[in-house]
């Protein structure tokens, strides 16, 4: 039986504390790219109560990618943004969720971010990392920004960290582990990541980082 | 002196974009932050270290 809304609320705030879930509720984070970082981010904050997600990605769900990305097995094909957002209303049904299917260039991001108050980089592709951490560093310089760097291969998972480049830019990583170099992805290394992530987040929403 | 990533380099005077080429970064994979400010990509062959400088350059590599 699903819960209501109210006792949903009365949840978190029986684990977070009233004063903050009220933060938590009235965030908006943007999650861009939906993979093994962004669909494992976009699950822990939807369960912390984050009252918006803002969800983008061009890609649609690939059998490789079950091991490690918040995705069944029933949803190959979907878009990633239609299959999240269904697993998302099934975890945590009264947040509230946007979604867009596109790829994310310099010249669209601003419109897909501009209402976020924190943004997470989570894509694959080192220059598309670059290229985001750029483009919000330089045009929104009133946006947090949570990046990932280096979390491929088998490696202890102890290695990754969260660095605090700036009051408003955190990298989470190992910072080395290139999937060009490393042997393969894990899902548990990649979830770790993924969960340093969203930790900023919600320390950021916190006042505590 | 400046210090980046952390650590103490007697680099003062040398240029963003000859130190990124001598230490083997691709701007392409990369973010520059100098005293906490970004420093555009199109600003990295006219930006020189200054004395007391500190630079932060975060290396993206692939993966996620």
């Amino acid at each position: 039986m699903q819960p209501s809304e109210i006792e949903m609320r009365k949840a978190f705030e029986a684990r977070h504390g009233q004063l903050l879930q009220e933060k938590f509720s009235s965030a908006c984070v943007a999650v861009c790219g939906l993979g093994g970082l962004g669909s494992n981010i976009a699950v822990a904050l939807s369960r912390a109560g984050i009252g918006k997600l803002i969800l983008i990605d061009h890609d649609r769900v690939d059998v490789t990618n079950l091991h490690r990305q918040q995705y069944k097995a029933c949803q190959v094909g979907m878009y990633k943004t239609d299959a999240l957002v269904d697993n998302l209303r099934e975890i945590s049904p009264y947040l509230s969720y946007k979604t867009y299917t596109a790829r994310i260039t310099e010249e669209n991001a601003a419109s897909f971010i501009e209402s976020a108050d924190i943004v997470c980089e989570a894509f694959d592709k080192a220059e598309s990392k670059a290229m985001l951490a750029n483009l919000v560093l330089e045009k929104f310089p009133e946006k947090y920004l949570v990046a990932a760097s280096g979390m491929a291969g088998i490696d202890s998972a102890n290695l990754i960290t969260t660095r605090k480049i700036t009051d408003k830019f955190f990298v989470c990583g190992d910072g080395v582990s290139d999937i060009e170099t490393s042997n393969g992805l894990f899902s548990t290394r990649v979830m770790v990541c993924a969960a340093h992530e969203a930790h900023a987040v919600l320390r950021i929403i916190a006042g505590k980082i | 002196m400046v210090k980046i990533n952390g650590v103490d380099a007697d680099l003062a005077g040398v240029k963003l974009s000859d130190y990124l080429k001598t230490a083997g970064y691709e701007s392409k994979f990369i973010a520059v932050e100098i005293n906490l400010e970004i420093v555009p990509k199109s600003a990295y062959s006219e930006t020189e270290f200054k004395d007391g400088d500190t630079i932060e350059i975060v290396n993206f590599v692939g993966g996620g």
